[in-house]
């Protein structure tokens, strides 16, 4: 009998199982045809390549290059100054630091926890700031929260990459009479597959952010031209577009979104599969 | 060349300090974050105490009343929720990918797993509004209840759900696949069934670590913003059934901070809704990072 009952949950257990696989592919496929059904039905090529017109919100008119323009500049921005930041650190827990260090172990659980942080409380902090040192939402305080968002990101990723590369090849470097800083050099060179698709992967994720750009980067129909100008951002114009009564002005939303997951996921396909092709070839 | 080897030295000691103060920067970060939050959240606290705000149902800026149950209660109810669905499916997928799965199988789920993690936030929102909650409005809340808008705790939960499953695959999936193999092998070998082999050795050598990947995954949901804020209704009530609207902490805040400087005391009470959402993140992230790094150093 107890022999029974084990093939019994045995064969239970893989139903609920391939349910649940089911599920989550079935998730994934409804998202995707819904932003692309909707999206392809009402993009046109004046959205992505017009600005707002006058009434946008109203009878739809225009589109939202501003936004797309908008959330690049934030992006780039932030990339740069995030790899600025994110590499020294990445290079100063690996390289500088001993493999057991109590100051790495820190380190690391405060970026596991700015990672965990909601971008919420980033743009309400960032909002602090700004009106502490008296700035206007522009399209620097944009930048300056995403470059907080996305420092844990990177750090987080690039360390995972960084960890891998073997200790022994450091060791080598030293008996060559190479400093820490020249050794760097030689680790770095290494590990440049894997940082490119760390990078790639938190750019894919800073660029949808919302919460934190809301409160910093402020809204306008036009592209900044200087740092102290209001910008739009792609996600932040879908939620605004969509939240719209009128049927049109919510066809412009359907058309961003389907804008922004095709930029997410071409970066972010993109990120996996160098990262693909670099496991394949590590020594 | 003694010149030369004296500039190599000065060159690694000074990026040495350069690179440490960056790192040391980043405590003070946090450090600077709660500060900042809690300084901004004073008015509020200097004349309310913090059980009263958070026990308090009235939400009337403009009279100086602050009760904060409503939102909080939002917060839990979703977050719960988002949890109850997201665990099982989890758990589930997470055991077939590492107990059972065929390659193929693998090859078709990982790929969705990461599309799911990399879609932004307000791409939630969109799939939410257009297709859980119109599915609610019609089709689930008619047999429930006499009216539901379909913007309600359940949409903003299953919404979460859908958001937190990478997140708690990924975790389970390292987990279960650090067991080692020979602890399969000796119980396969004793005659066990694979299900009896995962309940009994891989899941049970693996549970602190699922309890710290469940912890984390409600810190995610807790401060998930705009998918939530898109489909949860936006009203200040607690909510007594899922078809009934909530308001959650992220919403409250995303929502009124346009307006939040011209009222007095309503800019300390978003930043004390900021401050709230910090701490509990930050002590659920801490807890559970410290248990998985406890796990991973075992192995």
């Amino acid at each position: 009998m107890k022999l029974k009952s084990k093939y019994v949950s045995e064969v239970l257990v893989r139903a609920l199982m391939i349910l649940s696989i089911v599920a989550v592919v079935a998730f994934v496929i409804s998202i995707l045809y819904i932003i692309f059904h909707k999206g392809i039905q009402s993009i046109t090529w004046a959205m992505i390549t017009q600005l707002p017109q006058g009434g946008f919100f109203i009878s739809g008119e225009g589109g939202f290059l501003n936004a797309i323009v908008g959330s690049l500049y934030i992006v780039l921005a932030a990339t740069v100054l995030g790899l600025l930041i994110s590499v020294p650190i990445v290079v100063y827990l690996n390289i500088y630091l001993k493999k057991d260090s109590r100051l790495g172990y820190f380190c690391r659980l405060t970026f596991d926890v700015l990672y965990g942080i909601p971008s919420i409380v980033y743009g309400a902090f960032a909002f602090i700031i700004m009106i502490a040192v008296g700035m206007k939402p522009s399209l620097l305080a944009g930048i300056v929260v995403t470059t907080m968002l996305i420092i844990p990101i990177m750090v987080r990723s690039m360390d995972e990459v960084a960890r891998e590369f073997p200790r022994r090849l450091l060791d080598v470097t030293y008996s060559m009479g190479a400093t820490r800083w020249e050794a760097m050099r030689v680790v770095l060179r290494q590990i440049m597959p894997g940082l490119t698709t760390a990078t790639l992967l938190s750019v894919g994720r800073a660029i949808g952010d919302t919460a934190a750009v809301m409160f910093t980067a402020g809204f306008s129909d036009f592209i900044p031209k200087t740092l102290g100008q209001q910008t739009a951002t792609l996600p932040l114009s879908i939620f605004n577009l969509l939240t719209m009564p009128s049927a049109k002005v919510q066809e412009k939303a359907y058309a961003a979104a389907l804008v922004l997951t095709i930029i997410v996921l071409i970066i972010s396909l993109t990120g996996r599969y160098l990262s693909g092709r670099v496991s394949k070839n590590k020594i | 060349m003694i010149h030369r080897n004296r500039r190599r030295v000065r060159r690694d000691k000074t990026s040495a300090i350069v690179m440490m103060v960056m790192v040391i920067a980043s405590f003070a970060f946090v450090a600077a974050m709660a500060v900042g939050l809690y300084l901004k959240a004073q008015p509020l606290l200097s004349d309310h105490s913090i059980w009263q705000l958070l026990t308090a149902r009235e939400w009337k800026p403009s009279q100086n009343e602050f009760g904060f149950l409503p939102f909080v209660m939002s917060t839990l109810l979703v977050t719960a929720i988002a949890l109850l669905l997201a665990l099982p499916l989890s758990f589930f997928t997470a055991v077939y990918l590492t107990e059972y799965a065929r390659t193929w199988v693998k090859k078709l789920v990982y790929p969705a797993l990461d599309i799911l993690a990399s879609l932004p936030s307000v791409i939630y929102g969109v799939w939410g509004t257009l297709l859980i909650v119109p599915l609610i409005s019609k089709h689930i809340a008619p047999h429930f209840v006499e009216f539901s808008s379909g913007y309600t705790l359940l949409a903003s939960g299953l919404v979460l759900c859908v958001m937190v499953l990478p997140l708690m695959v990924s975790l389970f999936v390292e987990l279960f696949s650090a067991v080692p193999n020979q602890l399969r092998e000796a119980s396969t070998a004793m005659g066990a069934t694979p299900w009896q082999t995962t309940r009994r050795v891989v899941v049970r050598s693996s549970i602190p670590g699922m309890i710290a990947a469940v912890v984390l995954a409600v810190s995610k949901a807790m401060g998930e913003t705009i998918a939530v804020l898109m489909v949860c209704g936006n009203m200040p009530q607690i909510p007594h059934s899922v078809f009934d609207a909530c308001y959650p902490l992220p919403a409250l805040l995303a929502n009124n901070y346009g307006e939040m400087l011209s009222v007095p005391r309503y800019e300390a009470a978003l930043m004390f809704s900021a401050l709230i959402l910090f701490v509990v993140v930050l002590l659920f992230n801490l807890i559970s990072r410290i248990i998985l790094n406890r796990v991973k150093a075992k192995d």
